[in-house]
């Protein structure tokens, strides 16, 4: 089948099987490796993306459930050499360790943020329930409060 | 006590071995050693540029960088390797640039070598065979820095004084009166400046000093000051690159399935029936079971899906974890025992106590769980193979292809990117053996073999299961005397040899050290002690999880430790000092932690405070965990305050992170983390049921470090023991109930 998608203000055309994983179309079709593969069955949220503005987790989303919708992924974040204030936190907080993890947060992170600017602790608990295996929690709630008190 | 001349003395030890190992040439060339002439080296790989040694190299643009020959997994190495080496070569950080270089001799890690494989130690007498296995280069262990203190300062040492060097007869002045600052070398009677890039030719021509001077640490500019890593940047935009972002012209894709335990067998599979689904190019057998290659992973995975797989069992169908339990029991009371360490006279010590007291812990196999999935791309061409993964071990990674594609090691070549974590893990050949199994059968093809979540959890190298006896004396005032400790469990130097190495590197688990490190090494007065382990023969992989034998021995001691502070009635801080006054190190660690805890002030009810002190990999942690139990039952942890001594800081902000990573990972295992079998396989398979702790369920984390004149020691892993027994210390602290098995989420806290 023949599916068309915007990614990153891009439309993509893409002759594929429809229950392919958004997250494989990304990394396999598109070249967009920055969108990780962690658990298949959208637990750790490694994968997350947005999708028309909502964070998605995209490993178990056939490409024929988002025909036509506009996905945002990590890549599209920085604006040239200027980087998105999230990613900016998280370098001036020194988030990332392996760093495996941290595009998902990231993704996960901007969406709340865009959502509700000054989340409370609360919030941030609900929202962010991505898996990071470093354990880089504890930055990742200073780095957002960071974000949001700017 | 300082421990600097100890471990001095290990690392020169361990050098004289990779010397020998390489016939002389690492003894007194280790630390600033020249690719050999004729040989492309560190200056043809990756970027071109003239190499000053092995580890520093400069382009004719004047780029200054720098060969990191260890992984990265989160660890901040490339950074720490980076700031000793910019600290003698005289840049600033923001001045260079890493790269993982090829597999050479030259990187080998020394100290890993026999801190943590003593299996190797013989082997240096065994001629020819030692060439084959040495030397090896490897990140784990807590070793980096350890390894590299002396060695990449004088790398960088080195350089410079060949670079000032250069400048010198160029301006025909002497040496003396030419200074390196910044990347330039300046000449301050004349105000004359050379840059690096400038001088790199000429400097490359110089004969490297015999004995570059190190500066003293008191005038050190960038080691021991917090300094922001240069792997962070790329990490937020996806840039970085690991293994699973490998992508290659005309690359292929394989996803496979393995047989549930080892002794097991792949029996038949029905390729025919998956052949015409789409994209599909090929069903293979590996090592360990059947990949299936397709134009796409998705493809891969869903032609493996409906592929019809028989493995045989092996006989072991009917394993799981309550007959590995009983098994366990039952060679607690009459295995074969092998007594580790014996001082006085135990025995008659306990028969004479006043009082004894006995206890029982077991623990369970644990998973690593790396967030990045198992995965290296491969393509042979002939009898060359060329792989691409993140690893802890590159010589490792090279053995696993070679064999995998039936080629001498010295025909692959092995590309290192970041690691998706490693704990461990990536140290074992399977995925790089698999990888070039397939990319043989598909010769010409690159190929990426990704295993599935599923896979990694059921196919790990987990931390052993173990079971535990103590027994302690006490006389007439509540004193020890006497301390006795029973291990049962598997051997992992046994489990990894059997995987990984050839059968001569294979011992029997007697001389396995890792098994009962953190037992038979004990801080603590015991003027009786008896340390002794029954070594487990199962199916079961076993393999090095952060921390290794610490991690449980860690718990079993500082709980056993605690249950007799109780015993005594005394408070559980007040008892480790009573014990503590020949150590004087751990003395002051848990002086301070007691402090920054606020360990005398009370806390409300349904709250409970618990302390854990552990020495590993040349550090010393303490740690307090700070809980709240509600009146539905549910656990909080709260708070955790860490205290470290790891002798000289190297990036005291990456030693903060390493803390805080090390008590997230083993509160992780110590509230979820359980790996049982049923019917001979492996019961979980993902996160929803190998669970990990989540942001929400954070405590707040407050790390100190100790400031030390000490060589330093490791931070990767010396985090994670102690946090277990603060854990369940605390809940001991709340409840009056001792916890002796993990993980806390099988407890039902209100029966406590």
């Amino acid at each position: 089948m023949v599916y068309t998608l915007k990614v990153n203000g891009d439309t993509k055309t893409l002759n594929i099987d429809g229950d392919t994983p958004l997250l494989w179309v990304l990394r396999d079709h598109l070249g967009l490796t920055g969108t990780k593969f962690g658990c298949g069955v959208a637990a750790c949220g490694a994968c997350t993306v947005h999708v028309d503005g909502i964070a998605t987790r995209s490993c178990v989303l056939p490409i024929e459930a988002v025909a036509g919708s506009e996905i945002r992924t990590i890549e599209d974040l920085a604006q040239g050499d200027t980087l998105h204030k999230v990613q900016q936190a998280w370098i001036d907080n020194q988030v990332p360790q392996c760093g495996y993890c941290q595009s998902g947060m990231i993704m996960a992170v901007v969406a709340l943020l865009e959502e509700t600017p000054q989340p409370t602790d609360e919030d941030i608990d609900n929202a962010i329930t991505n898996i990071c295996r470093c354990g880089t929690y504890n930055r990742i709630r200073k780095a957002i409060h960071q974000v949001a008190e700017a | 006590m300082s421990t600097h001349p100890k471990a001095l003395k290990i690392t020169k030890r361990a050098l004289l071995v990779g010397g020998l190992a390489v016939g002389g040439g690492l003894v007194v060339g280790y630390a600033y050693l020249r690719d050999k002439p004729g040989t492309a080296g560190f200056g043809a790989f990756g970027v071109a540029g003239t190499a000053l040694n092995a580890w520093v190299k400069i382009t004719p643009e004047g780029r200054i960088i720098l060969a990191v020959p260890r992984g990265e997994m989160g660890q901040g190495v490339y950074t720490a390797i980076a700031m000793l080496i910019a600290e003698e070569l005289e840049v600033g950080l923001d001045q260079i640039e890493v790269e993982h270089p090829d597999v050479d001799g030259k990187y080998a890690n020394a100290f890993i070598l026999t801190e943590s494989m003593p299996q190797f130690r013989p082997l240096i007498w065994l001629g020819e065979r030692v060439a084959a296995a040495l030397p090896l280069i490897a990140t784990g262990g807590s070793t980096t820095i350890r390894d590299g203190w002396e060695a990449m300062r004088r790398v960088g040492a080195s350089a410079r004084m060949m670079l000032v060097q250069a400048a010198a007869i160029s301006w025909d002045v002497a040496f003396d009166e030419c200074e390196a600052k910044l990347g330039v070398v300046n000449h301050p009677k004349t105000g004359r400046s050379l840059s690096y890039g400038d001088l790199a030719e000429a400097a490359a021509q110089i004969k490297p000093p015999a004995d570059p001077q190190l500066k003293p640490p008191s005038e050190f500019r960038l080691v021991g000051t917090p300094a922001p890593r240069i792997d962070i940047p790329a990490k937020v935009t996806g840039q970085a690159q690991f293994g699973i972002d490998v992508v290659l012209p005309g690359m292929l894709y394989a996803a496979v399935r393995q047989c549930p335990l080892r002794g097991g067998r792949l029996v038949s599979y029905d390729a025919e029936a998956v052949m015409g689904l789409p994209g599909v190019e090929a069903v293979t057998p590996v090592h360990g079971g059947v990949a299936v290659v397709a134009h796409s992973y998705w493809q891969a995975s869903k032609a493996l899906e409906a592929l019809a797989v028989e493995f045989e069992d092996g006989g072991n169908g009917e394993l799981s974890s309550k007959s590995i339990s009983a098994l366990y029991h039952e060679a607690m009371d009459s295995g074969d025992v092998i007594c580790v360490r014996e001082e006085g006279d135990t025995k008659r010590s306990l028969k004479t106590s006043a009082k004894t007291h006995e206890a029982i812990y077991e623990l369970p196999f644990l998973a690593h769980t790396c967030m990045e999935p198992m995965n290296c791309t491969a393509i042979v061409k002939g009898d060359r193979v060329e792989i691409w993964l993140g690893c802890q071990s590159p010589t490792m990674a090279n053995w696993g292809a070679a064999e995998g594609a039936g080629v001498e090691t010295d025909k692959v070549t092995t590309h290192v990117t970041f690691m998706g974590g490693g704990f461990g893990r990536r140290q074992e050949v399977d995925i790089s053996r698999q990888a070039a199994q397939i990319a043989r059968a598909v010769e010409g093809r690159p190929v990426k073999l990704i295993w599935s979540r599923e896979e990694d959890v059921q196919h790990d190298s987990y931390r052993p299961a173990v079971l535990a006896k103590f027994q302690a004396g006490l006389d007439e005032s509540g004193s020890l005397t006497a301390w006795t400790n029973r291990l049962v469990l598997q051997s992992v130097d046994v489990g990894y040899g059997q995987r990984n190495l050839p059968a001569l590197l294979v011992g029997d688990g007697s001389d396995d050290m890792s098994m009962t490190q953190g037992a038979d090494d004990l801080p603590y007065a015991l003027p009786h002690l008896t340390v002794e382990k029954v070594v487990m023969d199962l199916p079961v992989d076993v393999g090095y999880w952060r921390s290794v034998g610490h991690s449980y021995n860690g718990f079993f001691t500082e709980s056993f430790i605690d249950e007799l502070a109780a015993l005594s009635k005394q408070d559980p801080y007040a008892y480790r000092r009573g014990l503590l006054r020949q150590a004087p190190r751990h003395l002051q660690v848990l002086n301070i932690l007691a402090e920054k805890a606020g360990w005398e002030i009370p806390l409300a009810a349904g709250r409970g405070r618990g302390m854990a002190l552990h020495e590993s990999f040349g550090s010393v942690v303490g740690q307090v965990a700070e809980i709240s139990l509600s009146a539905q039952g549910e656990l909080s942890v709260d708070r955790v305050i860490c205290v470290v001594d790891c002798g000289m800081t190297v990036n005291p902000d990456t030693i903060v992170a390493q803390m805080q990573s090390g008590i997230v990972y083993g509160l992780s295992a110590a509230l979820y983390g359980e790996i049982t079998l049923e019917a001979g396989q492996i019961v979980q398979s993902n996160f929803p049921d190998y669970e990990a702790l989540k942001l929400a369920a954070m405590p707040a984390i407050e790390t100190y470090i100790v400031p030390s004149t000490d060589y330093p020691g490791g931070v990767g892993e010396p985090g994670t023991p102690p946090i277990a027994p603060a854990l369940t210390n605390a809940l001991f602290n709340a409840t009056g109930k001792r916890i002796r098995k993990l993980p806390l989420k099988n407890l039902d806290f209100l029966s406590l």
